[in-house]
């Protein structure tokens, strides 16, 4: 019984007569207020918009990360739109609320693409929400960017990762908390693609350097008590702790090992950067915690602190804003560069034109796509959080090329056409 | 050769406390998650979906009321009764119309969950600063513990009590149980049925938002907060059966040890394998939960030996 298709059903003893008349007024009165604003566009513009499609999580588990890439978005569509928009037509943002649930990624994707006919999709914030989609994007050829930091290896002609990767944080990150901290390292790891992949990566940087893995837990993403997990870190006693976890509940972990009295030097590709770790939770539980980013507000750079400032006038809430803000700000505006070297929004002719090679000039300086992995050539900060969890910056890596899938593995996307991630 | 005997017995020592330590934060996790859920499922019949908003209020409550300024145990006191009472007008606004109805109260319930959780994520956007949790930490051999996390433990055990003096030795446990029993009746010998369910509602209510205020310094704060809870609350439930005295805690102990040790020795992947493995057992060999085993128990022919 699938009570949405009768919708009197539920309401019907509810709904009086006059709520009717009210409901139906405003609404009336809401589709005046937005034809109006429609035909204002339509006198504005002979064309019509170039329309980008926006799929994130508003709500749910990872909303902390995707409030703060919607707010992004529009940030960069409005910029987009006030300088006159893109071959002299204006941006529409078409966004939709993923609810951080796969399955609505699936149905969403399916109506951005086919219903709604966007462009260019920008979407996705967990690794298996990227891989639920991935394959109705290649399907429809639609031009996809993943403006997120993940575990690598995605060589896919129609998918641009713009955000960072293994090339960018594991390689960097590792040999320099090793040198400080010690050779012996232990991973906490959500258990889906991303935390297995990740891992992985550490613990092949890490035993290149000459270091070692003394053990590796992956955790359930609905797991929220740690008590054991801690437990078992104090037995090996690790020289440093890698942290993979991901989502609400897992951020947990940090305020339970902090009241357990387990103090050790840690490091991680997302914490901090993504949901601003170490201002939601008193200090000094992110104590010691490396990571490396291409973005977070605190790291001191003209270009950073006027994104920071453009951002916080549009959006005054705004609690944080951490590096995959950055990440989408930089993927619609690569996009629309390469839009406008191309002089059409043909996707075939997009993905040639992002393939020569597009940069822009974003919150962290310089960003160039990578034509043979689809991937980004940018800047990238070490920073820790002290015990006050102020963030300092340890170490500034300039134009770091994500260059292990085109080397390696052989990916070179405009010779050969590919749709593989390849795992370390 | 005391030393030695020492030396040898102290790592024995060590591991049996970090067993104790790992089985009563279990118990104390299922044991709060559960008891909102469990008073209202088992002295009700209704399915209360909302519980976990419900926590999740108690949680916003807490931190509220402590960063303003407020004792931190007297803030979670503050957030119980706040919750309490919603519930109270949760019972009388929408769960009263629909008693004796399961699944509309599912859908009921669930409905005034979403409602909570996303109406918070618009007021507050998606997560507050929480507190840290309070007490500090003490050594036992090479491991440092929490004692917050044993303070939990004390109190899910005190509540427990609470709940069984206040049902089995006060004239409102007697009434509450007879509406339960058999409300035609209930209502004939002069009790207020109507009023027993609300106050039973605001209760369960009322637990689940102390349990959320309990927690609140061990968790990041957010919306969705309620999630966190509602695996282990369930499974309770169910492993539990409807009667909330006798199945909840002893629910808690069978699926405690089981997650500590699992979690222990394999790691928390394992440990949720386990978990919801027994519960699918418990279901077939038990239908009617734990305390369902123990009415047959209690109520054994005697002298059939």
């Amino acid at each position: 019984m699938d009570k949405r298709s009768n919708p009197g059903a539920i309401g019907d003893r509810q709904v009086t007569r006059r709520d009717l008349l009210t409901k139906s007024a405003l609404g009336a009165g809401a589709l005046a207020f937005a034809s109006a604003i429609d035909v204002r566009y339509a006198l504005a513009q002979d064309e019509e918009p170039i329309k980008i499609g926006w799929l994130g999580d508003r709500t749910g588990d990872f909303s902390i990360v995707g409030v703060q890439k919607y707010n992004a978005a529009n940030l960069a569509v409005k910029e987009i739109n006030d300088r006159g928009g893109a071959l002299g037509r204006q941006l529409q943002l078409i966004a939709e609320d993923a609810q951080s649930d796969n399955r609505r990624y699936q149905e969403m994707v399916r109506k951005l693409i086919l219903q709604d006919k966007v462009d260019v999709l920008h979407a996705g914030f967990t690794s298996a929400s990227r891989e639920a989609i991935r394959p109705i994007v290649d399907q429809n050829k639609m031009l996809y960017f993943y403006n997120n930091q993940y575990e690598g290896g995605v060589c896919d002609s129609w998918v641009f990762p713009t955000g960072c990767v293994p090339d960018h944080q594991v390689v960097p990150f590792i040999p320099a908390v090793m040198e400080k901290f010690g050779p012996r390292v232990y991973t906490i790891a959500a258990d889906y693609n991303f935390g297995q992949l990740t891992a992985a990566w550490c613990k092949k940087i890490a035993e290149q350097n000459g270091g070692e893995v003394i053990g590796e837990e992956f955790i359930p993403l609905d797991v929220s008590q740690f008590s054991s997990t801690i437990t078992n870190i104090q037995n090996a006693k690790p020289d440093i702790l890698i942290v993979l976890l991901v989502g609400i509940k897992q951020s947990s972990f940090y305020e339970q090992k902090n009241s357990a009295g387990l103090q050790v030097p840690m490091a991680t590709t997302i914490n901090m950067g993504q949901g601003y770790e170490h201002k939601r939770f008193s200090p000094p539980a992110l104590n010691t915690m490396y990571v490396t980013v291409n973005y977070m507000e605190e790291i001191d750079t003209p270009e950073g602190k006027d994104f920071q400032n453009r951002f916080r006038a549009m959006f005054p809430d705004a609690e944080y804003v951490g590096m995959e803000a950055a990440a989408e700000w930089e993927g619609i505006h690569l996009h629309i560069a390469a839009v406008e070297k191309a002089g059409t929004t043909d996707k075939e002719e997009v993905r040639k034109t992002l393939e020569s090679g597009i940069s822009v000039d974003g919150p962290a300086g310089k960003v160039t796509i990578d034509p043979a992995t689809h991937h980004t050539v940018r800047r990238i900060y070490l920073v820790h959080a002290d015990e006050q969890h102020n963030i300092v910056l340890d170490q500034t890596f300039e134009e770091v090329r994500p260059d292990w899938l085109s080397t390696e593995m052989g990916c070179n996307l405009p010779e050969k056409p590919d749709n593989t991630q390849y795992e370390p | 050769m005391l030393a030695r005997i020492a030396s040898e017995v102290r790592p024995v020592l060590d591991g049996v406390f970090n067993a104790f330590y790992q089985y009563q934060d279990s118990f104390a996790f299922l044991v709060l998650s559960a008891i909102g859920l469990a008073v209202i499922f088992g002295m009700m019949g209704v399915i209360n979906l909302a519980h976990g908003e419900l926590m999740m209020l108690g949680a916003y409550i807490t931190v509220g009321a402590a960063r303003s300024g407020v004792p931190l145990p007297l803030a979670m006191l503050v957030a119980g009764a706040a919750v309490g009472l919603i519930g109270a007008i949760m019972e009388v606004l929408i769960v009263r119309r629909l008693y004796g109805r399961l699944l509309d109260s599912v859908a009921a319930t669930w409905a005034v969950g979403l409602i909570l959780s996303q109406g918070m994520l618009i007021l507050t956007g998606p997560s507050i600063q929480g507190v840290a949790s309070p007490l500090g930490s003490f050594r036992v051999g090479n491991t440092s513990y929490s004692w917050y996390r044993l303070l939990l433990g004390a109190v899910a055990l005190a509540l427990l009590v609470a709940l069984y003096l206040l049902f089995m030795r006060t004239r409102f446990g007697l009434r509450a149980r007879a509406t339960i029993q058999n409300p035609e009746i209930a209502r004939a010998l002069g009790v207020d049925t109507a009023r027993m369910y609300t106050v039973t509602f605001a209760l369960g209510s009322a637990l689940a938002g102390l349990a959320g205020g309990l927690y609140a310094p061990t968790a990041t704060v957010v919306p969705f907060f309620g999630t966190n809870f509602m695996v282990e609350a369930f499974v309770t439930v169910i492993v539990g059966g409807a009667n909330v005295l006798v199945g909840s805690p002893l629910a808690a102990a069978l699926l405690g040890a089981i997650n500590a040790f699992l979690a222990q020795t394999w790691g928390l992947y394992i440990a949720r394998v386990g978990l919801l493995v027994t519960t699918i057992i418990v279901i077939r060999v038990l239908p009617r939960g734990m305390s369902g085993l123990v009415d047959r128990w209690r109520l054994r022919p005697t002298g059939a030996r």
